[in-house]
């Protein structure tokens, strides 16, 4: 919110010799944080007032131009010596008209210099100005006329109070009242200890020109009533008779609005908003004339509709808050006014109405609409329910004054009473709170300040404060807290080094996340984190079957991009567009991975929460339906590779990645996490069919062992890789780390092996197996049949280190080549046990797979 | 050396003369130490040393003796032997480390050679930052409390003293998840799901509070989102951190104490905080938090000091947001406000690599070009 420096000295005086920059410091540290400082009118020189003398109208061009002689001085009249020629464009003013002329060597906002030169055949001597030029307002219809009165030769920014500088102020949502010069200048005096005079009680007009008090009720204005009390606690109208439109907003109210940012509109649109601008109060101008019968504050009826200012016909909601007349709903209460009654170039009576709108009301209305104004927000942050007599009366008044009408005497004012809020507190809260002592007289002091009643029980300590009308934020002790220690300055808190508290350190699950995070980037993996929002079109790209559940994902009602309506199931496809993006941007050879959520439709569908209280802690069953309105939201991990694995160079050729490279990242995650993993073929999208693995983890809490599906990995299906565009034999895994780190909680803690020292003995077996059998399945019939012979430790190793297809084993065959390696702990073997036990172990083999030893 | 002997036969054992000694002795070491390689040793060793060797025929012969003459010339043969044995010894270590240092010379290789076989890997510098910020905590005594990031809106906004109508809960601000089909109202009003994607990481301190005991002490990393545009410094997913303390008698001078020391925990010591207020719904009172620039330390605010990008020139770096938990809070966590207090603490993780790394453009952090997360390696 904008607001100029010197509208609110004239309710806080602060002293001129306060630099800007220290009010802003000042008010900044009192939670009204200025946000810039803007110098206005600083860079306008030699504007003068001057009197147009005489104008010849030029007409040999294709727009009206007219050549005027001015005058600057009393005396310089046409005959006489000193007045001067200037040429101009506009057409909106009269000879003996005062206007703002920048006389030769002036200089406008922006660093414009105005010269004496020739054009359309004469020496212009200078530039009449229009508002724009002189940087008050967007109003270049016409040069700026000035009231008679004006000094002739003055200097202008003077005259019009040009010099000014405009503090911007983000106010914060709950400080309703000080969206107003009068919320601010209050703070402003506290802060400087000067007296505040209140804007809302200056300026009023006489009894006389009521005809009575603030509060006097007349017939002679149209009735109001309130039908709904929830909607609207007051509303006041008056009116003003005679009222001239044509009449010109003055200019000090023009400087002061567009200092504001608020546009000069008309008069009597003008007045409402200078006032709203200075009270905080929104004012609502009714062309009277347009309104039938009696004002009634309530709800829309359903179908009802109303067409707004902005030319838009709503339909109402039965909890839109409406003024309405006879006709029906004639405004959207504290919102927009309507076009039917709308102030225009024929009105004469005015009626205007202020009132006291709900905020809660208010709010939803705009939400609904989609129409925020000036008023709404205001009444959505809270106004001063005691504002709408005296800031009706104000308006009348100037209305009056400045169009030339007259104030129909009284009012109308419909209202409900509104006990106002007492806060009680133990005296010592606010001390407390902050850590530090102020006693009570301080506190006491401090919400007086601000305005708040406040009564003392000696015998229980107990502050009870009322909060003043303007300040609805005051509800709780803790807001009292916060005033005391805020007028106090949060800066005199004291810093009080923390105690140490015995905290557990990371659990498991945090440790073992962190650690797969470190241990796949030493393996060459870049994490990367991708958004999670995907398009309906991924499914299909990922050659999901109709029923496969990662299709159930869940819609956004307002996505970001309505590509992109739905959560991700699967990290996959933002893995793939980060790969595409880095394989565009010239890495062709990359290895990602990403640690994330997935957000998954729990079986069922969905429920929707219920709206707990918050006035105490929710039971179980309340937790329970909040949680199973939720989705399934498991951390996943999830790699893809692009590439080369290993890079060509000196040493030799590069090594492409492959299926394997994704299979074995999967081994890796399993040994960081201390679980065992499993792998078995399988085809699953968006893997390749023939190049899919399964991967399964494995836990033992020493009796028993579990074992759970935790993911894919593998190459990608040719068609997921055309479909995402990505590089050929894209290889990708994809685990549910929280099945991983569950299997790794049930392990239990890693068990130290036993070393024997004893000799090593080696084997060597080639075993010819069917294609179709996975070494894995060798592997365990090897070490099954090892575990069956002897006392069944002696197998220490077992590794696969050939495979050989061809013609020597014959179609549809395979070699495996295994080393195993024996070791006893207590003792050296001899070459009959490891033949023993080699033995079983290829037998065992044979008997499983169908294993034959490759002899020779 | 003895000295000659006057019992032996000079005639028949001219070669144990010990002047016959002395030369053959004297022949095998000017022998061996002439040989230049270990091959020629080899060839002085097998004359002067081997089975054939005039020393050895020599030592042959003692036999021959008179008994009385046998000592002497054996102690006389012995000593010559031995002195070519050592000779001998001397030449192969000089030779075959002059031989080693050879090879070694031959096999030299080209150390600056790359050998960037397997391209570098690195974690993602939000996650670092998110570890490094939540351990500042862990070390004061703090837990790291976790989350969903699709959440209720009653943990998001209502436990957290949002009004109903509040204006973060716009759909504007807020991305809400689509109720389920058959529970829609028809209005189109996204509110009515109750679901929305978190937009802060403060619903952690209400599942917090509701499912641990007291005193609690809880940092919570996390994504959040909301519905901006993406720009250089917005990102519609963003992460956060929060602290939350709740324990007697904590007060506002223990929430700065807490905030001082993770300034000097993060950006080092000596670094002044500045306590201002703000609004917050879930806490009263509230505040935001700058610290002094740890770049500049103010210079850049000074007449004729150098501009600093980090503040902006303006000497002061706004990091948090933080304040007392509203006792409003508590109350719907089923925490008696009378007996304990709360307190905490909030900020950007991008924020913090904006401010200590010298990111300039969030995009960064979200696109995942690997150049930038490798740039951080795996420890921030
Ligand atoms: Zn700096």
């Amino acid at each position: 919110m904008k607001l100029p420096l010197s509208w609110l000295r004239e309710y806080a005086p602060v002293e001129s010799s306060v630099e800007v920059a220290e009010i802003a410091q000042r008010l900044t540290a009192l939670k009204l944080e200025v946000e810039s400082v803007e110098l206005v009118g600083h860079d306008i020189s030699g504007v003068v007032i001057a009197r147009v003398l005489s104008i010849e109208e030029l007409t040999e061009f294709k727009k009206p131009i007219r050549y005027c002689r001015m005058a600057t001085e009393d005396g310089h009249e046409l005959g006489h010596e000193g007045n001067f020629g200037v040429v101009c464009g506009a057409t909106n003013f009269a000879v003996g008209d005062k206007v703002a002329l920048a006389t030769p060597g002036a200089v406008l906002p922006g660093g414009f210099e105005i010269g004496a030169r020739k054009t359309y055949g004469k020496l212009s001597e200078g530039m009449i100005c229009a508002a724009d030029e002189l940087g008050i307002g967007d109003d270049h219809s016409g040069i700026l006329v000035l009231p008679a009165a004006a000094p002739l030769g003055a200097d202008f920014v003077a005259y019009a109070s040009l010099r000014d500088e405009v503090l911007d102020i983000a106010v914060t949502p709950d400080r309703g009242d000080c969206v107003s010069v009068r919320g601010v200048a209050r703070e402003l005096a506290i802060a400087y200890a000067v007296p505040f005079t209140d804007p809302a009680d200056a300026g009023l007009p006489a009894h006389a020109g009521l005809g009575g008090d603030l509060g006097w009720v007349s017939s002679d204005v149209r009735a109001a009533t309130i039908a709904d009390p929830t909607a609207c606690d007051r509303i006041v109208l008056r009116s003003v008779r005679g009222f001239q439109t044509g009449a010109a907003t003055p200019l000090w109210m023009q400087v002061r609005l567009n200092r504001c940012g608020v546009r000069t509109v008309s008069l009597a649109v003008d007045v409402t908003n200078y006032l709203m601008l200075e009270l905080g109060q929104p004012l609502h101008a009714f062309d009277n004339a347009k309104v039938t019968g009696t004002i009634e504050v309530r709800r829309g009826h359903p179908g009802e509709r109303l067409e707004t200012l902005d030319h838009v016909t709503r339909t109402l909601d039965p909890e839109d808050i409406v003024i309405a007349d006879d006709s029906g709903a004639i405004s959207l209460a504290g919102t927009m006014g309507g076009l039917s009654t709308e102030i225009s170039d024929s009105t004469t009576d005015v009626l205007i109405e202020a009132a006291h709108f709900s905020p809660v009301g208010t709010a939803k209305m705009s939400r609904r609409h989609r129409l925020h104004s000036e008023a709404s927000y205001r009444f959505e942050r809270g106004v001063d329910r005691e504002l709408p007599l005296r800031a009706s009366a104000k308006a009348v008044a100037m209305l009056a004054s400045l169009g030339s009408g007259t104030i129909v005497p009284g009012c109308q004012h419909a209202y409900v009473e509104v006990p106002p809020t007492r806060v009680s507190m133990a005296e010592d809260y606010p001390d407390r709170v902050a850590g530090v002592i102020y006693g009570l007289d301080t506190v006491t002091w401090r919400l007086r300040q601000l305005g708040c009643a406040t009564e003392h029980d000696r015998a229980t300590r107990v502050l009870t404060a009322t909060a003043p009308s303007w300040r609805s934020d005051l509800n709780d002790p803790a807001d009292l807290a916060e005033e005391v220690i805020r007028l106090e300055g949060y800066e005199n808190v004291p810093v009080r080094r923390p105690r140490a508290f015995a905290g557990r350190g990371l659990t498991t699950r945090q440790r073992l996340r962190r650690a797969v995070g470190r241990g796949l980037a030493g393996a060459g993996y870049v994490e990367v984190l991708a958004a999670p929002f995907v398009s309906a079109a991924d499914a299909d790209a990922l050659q999901l079957p109709p029923e496969d559940p990662r299709r159930q994902a869940l819609a956004l009602a307002n996505p970001l991009s309505d590509d992109e309506p739905l959560l991700r199931t699967t990290l996959l496809p933002g893995l793939f567009r980060v790969l595409n993006r880095n394989v565009g941007r010239g890495f062709a050879d990359a290895a990602l991975f990403e640690l994330g959520l997935v957000y998954l439709t729990r079986p069922g569908g969905r429920a929707v929460p219920p709206r707990l209280r918050v006035d105490r802690a929710p039971d179980f069953e309340e937790l329970a339906a909040l949680e199973a309105a939720l989705p399934d939201q498991p951390l996943h991990v999830g790699l893809v590779l692009a590439g080369d694995r290993e890079l060509p160079g000196w040493w030799g050729p590069g090594r492409h990645e492959c299926w394997a490279d994704a299979i074995e990242a999967a081994r890796q995650i399993g040994e960081i996490c201390q679980v065992k993993v499993d792998v078995r073929a399988e085809a699953q999208a968006p893997w390749h069919p023939g190049r899919c693995a399964a991967v399964f983890v494995q836990a033992s809490d020493g009796s028993q062992q579990t074992e759970w599906l935790a993911g894919y990995a593998g190459e990608l299906h040719p068609r997921v890789i055309q479909a995402f565009g990505l590089p050929a034999r894209t290889s990708a895994l994809e685990l549910d780390m929280s099945t991983v780190l569950a299997a790794a909680e049930r392990s239990g803690p890693v068990q130290a092996p036993v070393l024997s020292s004893y000799p090593l003995a080696t084997q060597d077996v080639a075993l010819i197996v069917d294609r179709a059998v996975p070494a894995a399945d060798v592997e365990a019939a090897l070490r099954a049949g090892a575990a069956a012979a002897g006392d069944g430790t002696l197998l220490e190793d077992v590794r696969l280190f050939d495979v050989y297809t061809g013609e020597q084993v014959g179609p549809g065959r395979k070699s495996l080549a295994y080393t195993l390696r024996f070791r006893a702990p207590d003792r050296t073997l001899t070459a009959a046990e490891v033949a023993e036990v080699r033995d079983a172990a290829v037998a065992a083999a044979s008997e499983r797979v169908g294993a034959e030893l490759r002899t020779g | 050396m003895s000295g000659p002997s006057s019992n032996y036969d000079p005639v028949e054992v001219t070669p144990l003369s010990p002047d016959e000694v002395t030369r053959m002795r004297d022949e095998a070491i000017a022998a061996i130490n002439a040989a230049a390689d270990l091959g020629q040793l080899k060839a002085a060793r097998i004359a002067h040393a081997g089975d054939r060797a005039p020393l050895t025929l020599a030592n042959s012969e003692i036999g021959a003796l008179p008994p009385q003459a046998r000592a002497e010339a054996g102690k006389r043969v012995g000593a010559a032997r031995g002195a070519v044995r050592q000779a001998l010894a001397d030449r192969t270590t000089e030779l075959e480390a002059e031989r080693d240092q050879q090879v070694l010379l031959t096999e030299t290789v080209d150390v600056t050679l790359p050998w960037d076989r397997r391209p570098a890997g690195a974690r993602h510098p939000v996650t670092m930052a998110a570890d490094r910020l939540s351990d500042v905590f862990v070390a004061m005594g703090y837990e790291v409390a976790e989350g969903p990031e699709v959440e209720a809106e009653w943990y998001n906004f209502d436990a957290l003293n949002f009004p109903p109508d509040h204006p973060a809960r716009e759909s504007q601000d807020t991305l809400f998840v689509a109720g389920p089909k058959e529970a829609g109202d028809g209005s189109g009003d996204p509110g009515h799901s109750g679901v929305v994607l978190r937009t802060h990481t403060s619903p952690v301190q209400i599942r917090a509070m509701l499912s641990r005991p007291l005193p609690l002490y809880v940092v919570s990393p996390g994504r959040c989102f909301r519905a901006d545009a993406l720009d250089a410094t917005h990102s519609p997913v963003f992460h956060q951190i929060e602290c939350l303390a709740v324990d007697e008698g904590l007060t506002m001078a223990d929430l700065r104490g807490v905030i001082q020391a993770f300034v000097d925990a993060m950006f080092g010591e000596g670094l002044r905080t500045r306590f201002r207020p703000d609004y917050f719904p879930f806490t009263e009172p509230s505040g935001d938090v700058s610290m002094e620039c740890h770049v500049c330390r103010g210079a850049s605010t000074r007449a004729g000091g150098e501009p600093c990008r980090v503040c902006r020139s303006q000497g002061w770096i706004e990091i948090a947001g933080c304040g007392m938990v509203n006792p409003r809070v508590l109350i719907a966590c089923g925490i008696d406000p009378g007996r304990y207090t709360g307190f905490a603490f909030g900020l950007g993780i991008e924020r913090t690599l904006m401010i200590g790394h010298g990111v300039t453009d969030i995009r960064d952090t979200t696109e995942g070009d690997v150049r930038f997360s490798r740039a951080f390696g795996t420890e921030i």
